[in-house]
């Protein structure tokens, strides 16, 4: 098992460092002079010198990159581009807010998704199955900001049950989180339903059934125990959705959070916040897969020995 | 006693079956799918010929906001102009956006990922490696970033999209490259001396369309969401142009007096994504049920 995770730790080390890499690039990756746009379209040269000097600029690439490691790494992110703020004054208030969301969101949408999968799978083939299997192909393709604005139309505006934006109360993230979760339901829904439908076909649930224990036990204590060993990595792939869909989430509900000021800073081409976001989300998913692997191998002691 | 009653053995069950005509017959049978690829001919009819009861820009300023009526069945934006004539029309934009996006995706996804199955070694590991990469920019995140870089627009959203696709179509197409290696036929003509180009061309190549046509299908769908999410965000088509996310974006404005101007092209997405993910479900039921 050590091995193992070791093995998986030492695999996500040159990815962060690729990732963290193309994040610092970005800088020099956007067309024009980085220092001229940064000190604004009326920058005299001098102020434009004194720009790329502050930033550092002129250091060879290698010695930026590694200012610019060494500066995440022990808290000091730069100052915004738009507001002279220390970078992490910037976001970590931001933070707050998607975590509440995504917190929501996942902890609905995986109680929901494998009850809706198991209740489908034991129905399996009957109406009740079939409207969950229209509603699950539903759930993926729905466009994730069109279902924000359609739930705020109704429940915030005709029926005003929900604040329509911001965040004053905990029900102010009902909507948002109904929407970031819909699709992640509609995944694990359709994953806890085919999961379960092989494993109520293995022969120790007929053993099980045989020696008479209740449907429930039978169901509950051994065919979605095993199946939650596949569930586990589908709720780990969707976490990277979370992230993207926090973005449009909290665009649709105003919600001042981490997605929303990627957005803002890319509009107003604060780049140091852009790149600390970037980096904060990437990293964010690359630990978050990597503890799946390793619940997976957990789990599942055939992972560990391949 | 039971009788035990011998079945004969018919001719028709040894009969091999034309492959076309087994996929039809085999696709016939998934509803959900043809239903979907009509919908989808549908779509490719209105993009060709655009048969939008108005022109896009004829405004109408003595019916702003007005609301779904029989003389615009969809009702009208903020400028008076016939939200169903822009949703007709923009279907060639949204469609075509996003066919050029994952044809460009599976193009570059598809030689990388074949070349990756079939060579290995260090090559494998790097173009592996470099999916990995792409993969660890969380889903729409790596096209939110390089629209940051590049800029925004529909040409850069193009671009993005395809670069988000590419990782999963190399995926895809090299563990399908790696199974069909292994076969007969491929060791077949590689000891008569067929070279490395034809083997992949003529032999491997056909043997991926099956996961190269599901994933395609299935992207189509990613694709469309993609882009309508980039506009939506304000990175993809400008307000002007009749794009269903560009569309919505401005009908959030008027959420509370307008809301068929939310309504209506966001039924369009949805029911042109759900078809692509439901033709994809049932394309991949009949080809390739190895296939997740």
């Amino acid at each position: 098992m050590k091995q193992y995770v070791l093995k998986r730790l030492l695999n996500i080390i040159p990815i962060m460092i690729v990732v963290s890499i193309i994040i610092f690039m970005f800088i020099h990756l956007i067309p024009g002079d980085p220092a001229r746009i940064i000190a604004g379209q009326k920058a005299t040269l001098e102020e434009i010198e004194i720009m790329r000097e502050q930033l550092g600029l002129n250091d060879p690439y290698i010695v930026q990159y590694k200012n610019f490691m060494l500066g995440i790494l022990t808290g000091d992110w730069g100052n915004s581009l738009k507001t002279g703020l220390p970078v992490w004054e910037v976001i970590i208030p931001r933070m707050k807010p998607t975590l509440i969301l995504a917190i929501f969101s996942i902890v609905w949408s995986v109680i929901a998704g494998i009850s809706i999968g198991v209740i489908s799978a034991i129905n399996r083939g009957k109406l009740i199955d079939y409207i969950v299997m229209v509603g699950a192909s539903s759930g993926i393709s729905l466009p994730l900001f069109w279902l924000g604005l359609m739930l705020m139309q109704i429940f915030s505006v005709k029926l005003g049950w929900f604040p329509t934006t911001g965040i004053d109360s905990l029900s102010s993230y009902v909507l948002p989180s109904i929407t970031l979760g819909a699709g992640i339901t509609a995944m694990i829904a359709r994953y806890t339903r085919s999961s379960m439908i092989e494993i109520l076909k293995e022969n120790y649930i007929r053993t099980s059934r045989a020696k008479g224990l209740s449907e429930f036990i039978v169901i509950n204590k051994h065919a979605l125990r095993n199946s939650l060993v596949d569930v586990i990595t589908i709720v780990g792939l969707q976490f990277g959705f979370l992230l993207a869909g926090s973005v449009l989430v909290e665009t649709v509900f105003a919600i001042p959070g981490l997605g929303r000021l990627l957005i803002d800073s890319i509009l107003f081409r604060d780049y140091t916040v852009v790149q600390t976001v970037l980096l904060i989300f990437t990293f964010q998913f690359i630990i978050i897969n990597l503890i799946v692997d390793v619940l997976y191998g957990v789990a599942n002691p055939k992972i560990r020995y391949q | 006693m039971e009788e035990v009653k011998m079945q004969e053995a018919k001719y028709e069950d040894f009969k091999i079956e034309n492959p076309m005509k087994e996929f039809a017959r085999k696709f016939l049978k998934k509803k959900s799918a043809v239903v979907s690829l009509g919908f989808i001919f549908f779509l490719v009819i209105l993009a060709i010929f655009q048969p939008a009861p108005y022109d896009i820009d004829e405004t109408d300023y003595d019916n702003i906001l007005s609301e779904p009526n029989s003389e615009h069945l969809f009702g009208t934006d903020e400028y008076g102009r016939d939200v169903l004539s822009r949703i007709i029309t923009g279907t060639r934009l949204s469609l075509s956006v996003a066919v050029t996006a994952v044809t460009i995706g599976a193009f570059l996804g598809s030689i990388l990922g074949i070349i990756a199955g079939y060579y290995g070694g260090l090559l494998e590991s790097l173009i592996m490696r470099f999916c990995d990469i792409l993969f660890s920019f969380p889903g729409l995140l790596l096209a939110i970033g390089i629209v940051a870089i590049i800029g925004p627009g529909l040409t850069n959203v193009v671009i993005a999209i395809s670069i988000y696709g590419i990782p999963t179509f190399t995926r895809v197409i090299r563990s399908s490259t790696l199974s069909i290696k292994e076969l007969l036929y491929i060791e077949a003509s590689r000891s008569i001396g067929v070279s490395d180009t034809r083997l992949l061309v003529k032999h491997i190549f056909p043997g991926t369309l099956p996961a190269l046509i599901v994933t395609y299908t299935m992207r189509m769908g990613t694709a469309i969401i993609s882009a309508a999410s980039l506009s939506f965000l304000g990175f993809g088509a400008s307000p002007t142009n009749p794009d269903w996310g560009a569309m919505l974006s401005t009908g959030r404005d008027y959420i509370g007096v307008a809301p068929h101007m939310l309504l209506y092209p966001g039924l369009m997405i949805f029911f042109t994504v759900l078809a692509f993910n439901l033709l994809g479900d049932g394309l991949r039921d009949t080809l390739d049920p190895k296939l997740d």
